[in-house]
């Protein structure tokens, strides 16, 4: 892209001072959660590799913090970054944007307060019935207190998301439109279409949905709690609560991948345009999210058989959109570019090998003969924080670090260590559970038996190196924020 | 070799591959090259790719499913070995604990209580298979073992406090006097 095209699209992302205020607080947030939850993952893998001790009560408890607040703060680093790009395109309202953040903060509190003061350890999936059955190790109102934070948190995305369908509909009439399904088959391709716009309504289609799968999950749950005689369907719930994790945490991927189509362009110098490949891949995957859940339920043998076999399909097939338009689109973008590697390119392109590298093990997990042995091993988590550690979160921190680009050194200690250790502490952290995973180490144990240790403490070390990393990070981010900027860029057109 | 060999190898070639490829372009990035010649280059290539992919795709969903790898829940059971198991917070409650090696076992998966995973691990210490313990559902499991041994069973779908202490265990003896 050229200087006055970059100049331009700077002058869009101008922010005024309200507005700098509140993505201030997310990003501030965000990496102070990423941070804290990364030290009680920490603390979950040196337990289990016996370099320290944790009562198997508390390690429960800090699993369901961890859970919960990693997926949370995903969610709301990932909504940021979507926030600032689309309003590019679509007019949205900062109360919408500031009504998240405020509810994200309440249901965290909410959470929290069940957790460590409740006692509340039923997981960040609060798999019915063991909420309410947990042997009068919390009570009833913790679980509830829980639900009622997960609600909240619910709402406030809802409220965002429906600001931004608003938005959407107003420009481009409806949301298919907004998708560019009208170009699925013929016509020609408006290319300046903005990619953000067709992943926002992606994001918006499938989330909405799924909060609403979960809202209906934790108000029967609620009832259930304190009406003990309503007893719920445990197959039935079990459905909505993995339709409703499943897309809520595949979604924070999709509104963070924005960061790539907007920021790669800028640094490679070659413009993301549309093409029909990448229309029909979002189109795809916007289906292909909401019926891939039974991927998770393919253990449970009284699924209807076509339901596990659309899983296994579907989760063969949900990777060509990776492996096809975005991953693929990126290496095409970056080769013989004479990319420009600042620290945005390095994580950006890092997201990309991240994300397609990591849902291999998950693709190969979501075939059914496979999962019966790989089900709930540590192969999981490995997959899992191979593409959100390896891939999600440098989508988020490529963001940030875009932010403040023009605040910083040419050179600082974070992209010097810090980048290179986040790689390989984030590989050694990821491949320690699928190492777990292929010896059969269960996740979500506290207490290992000695076989599995050395993967724990190979893990513990990955862990230290990434937290390492990510204080570095955090430390020039805040930094970078408070600093006036030394030329244009996104910041420098905020009111100061 | 085991599936988890075979799914261990398979990935690391799957993610190999992903590797090789960004190592690639990211040593050919500093070289500019015209992006439309790129792009139509790019273009032509990844028709084979997702030609590659899609008939990977077709061929592993046959193999894998030509015989559905979950038993009938409905079929009848004819010469097997029957045992009930029933997970409870935290324990393991099984009707039978010895088995011949050879004849197929049939587990009655369930649970008084949260969902459990029902994990059969081999002497080795691998998992051979497993089902989920779903209250008000009872999931039949059918497994032949081909090895004697004492064999473990873990629950690996958390529940609770003591959920990395609920196991129990079971002997499977060499193929003669199987008691169907």
């Amino acid at each position: 892209m050229s200087a006055a095209q970059l100049e331009q699209e700077a002058g869009k992302e101008a922010l005024t001072r309200g507005e700098r205020a509140v993505i201030l607080l997310y990003i501030v947030s965000a990496l102070a959660v990423f941070v804290l939850m990364m030290l009680l993952g920490l603390c979950m893998r040196m337990a289990q590799g016996t370099w320290i001790d944790i009562a198997p009560d508390l390690f429960y408890r800090i699993m369901t913090a961890h859970g919960a607040g990693m997926v949370g703060v995903t969610g709301i680093a990932s909504v940021a970054v979507m926030w600032f790009f689309l309003r590019k395109y679509v007019p949205l309202h900062l109360s919408m944007f500031a009504a998240n953040y405020v509810l994200f903060m309440l249901g965290a509190v909410a959470i929290l307060a069940s957790i460590f003061v409740g006692g509340y350890a039923g997981g960040w999936t609060f798999l019915y019935p063991l909420p309410v059955h947990s042997m009068n190790l919390w009570s009833v109102n913790a679980a509830a207190l829980f639900m009622v934070g997960y609600l909240l948190i619910g709402v406030g995305f809802l409220l965002f998301y429906l600001d931004a369908m608003l938005g959407v509909i107003r420009v481009y009439g409806n949301l298919g439109r907004a998708l560019g399904l009208q170009w699925l088959f013929s016509g020609t391709i408006d290319r300046a279409h903005p990619a953000t716009v067709v992943a926002s309504t992606m994001v918006i289609i499938t989330n909405c949905l799924g909060i609403l799968g979960g809202a209906i999950v934790l108000a029967m749950s609620l009832v259930n709690a304190y009406f003990p005689s309503v007893v719920l369907n445990a197959l039935l719930v079990k459905n909505l609560t993995y339709f409703f994790g499943h897309v809520f945490i595949n979604a924070t991927i999709y509104m963070a991948v924005i960061a790539v189509y907007e920021l790669l362009p800028r640094y490679s110098g070659r413009p993301w345009t549309v093409s029909r490949p990448f229309l029909w891949g979002w189109a795809a995957t916007t289906i292909m999210v909401m019926i891939v859940y039974p991927h998770h339920l393919m253990m449970d043998y009284a699924m209807p058989r076509w339901m596990l076999v659309m899983g296994q399909i579907i989760s063969y097939t949900s990777g060509l959109p990776v492996f096809v338009v975005t991953a693929y689109g990126a290496l095409t973008y970056v080769y013989g570019s004479g990319i420009r590697w600042s620290m945005p390119a390095k994580l950006v392109m890092l997201s990309m090998f991240g994300w397609a590298a990591g849902i291999v093990p998950a693709i190969i997990d979501g075939t059914i003969s496979v999962n019966r042995v790989m089900h709930n091993t540590m192969w999981v988590p490995g997959h899992f924080h191979f593409y959100l550690l390896l891939g999600v979160l440098p989508m988020v921190l490529a963001f940030m670090f875009y932010l403040i680009e023009d605040r910083t050194r040419t050179r600082p200690a974070s992209g010097r260590f810090g980048f290179p250790l986040y790689v390989v502490g984030g590989l050694t952290f990821a491949f320690a559970f699928l190492a777990g995973g292929h010896v059969s180490e269960p996740r979500r144990f506290a207490v290992h038996l000695p076989e599995w240790i050395p993967y724990d403490r190979a893990g513990s070390i990955g862990a230290i190196l990434v937290i390492v990393a990510m204080l570095l990070f955090t430390v020039r981010i805040i930094a970078g924020l408070t600093r006036r900027p030394r030329a244009h860029a996104a910041f420098a057109h905020a009111v100061p | 070799m085991t599936v988890q060999n075979e799914v261990w190898l398979t990935t690391l070639a799957g993610m190999g591959l992903v590797a090789l490829a960004f190592i690639y372009v990211i040593a050919k990035s500093g070289k500019p090259a015209d992006a439309s010649s790129v792009q139509k280059k790019a273009y032509a290539i990844r028709r084979w790719w997702f030609l590659a992919l899609i008939l990977t795709g077709i061929g592993v969903t046959w193999a894998s499913l030509k015989q559905f790898p979950i038993a009938d829940q409905h079929a009848q059971s004819h010469g097997t070995q029957i045992v009930d198991a029933v997970g409870r917070q935290w324990s393991w409650e099984l009707s039978r604990n010895r088995f011949s090696a050879g004849v197929p076992v049939e587990f009655h998966v369930t649970t008084a209580d949260v969902n459990h995973g029902f994990a059969i691990y081999a002497p080795d210490g691998r998992i051979v298979t497993q089902a989920q313990a779903m209250p008000g559902v009872v999931n039949r499991l059918v497994y032949t073992f081909a090895r004697p041994g004492r064999y473990r069973v873990l629950c690996l779908e958390y529940c609770g406090l003591a959920h990395h202490g609920m196991n129990s265990e079971f002997e499977v003896t060499a193929a003669t006097g199987g008691q169907p």
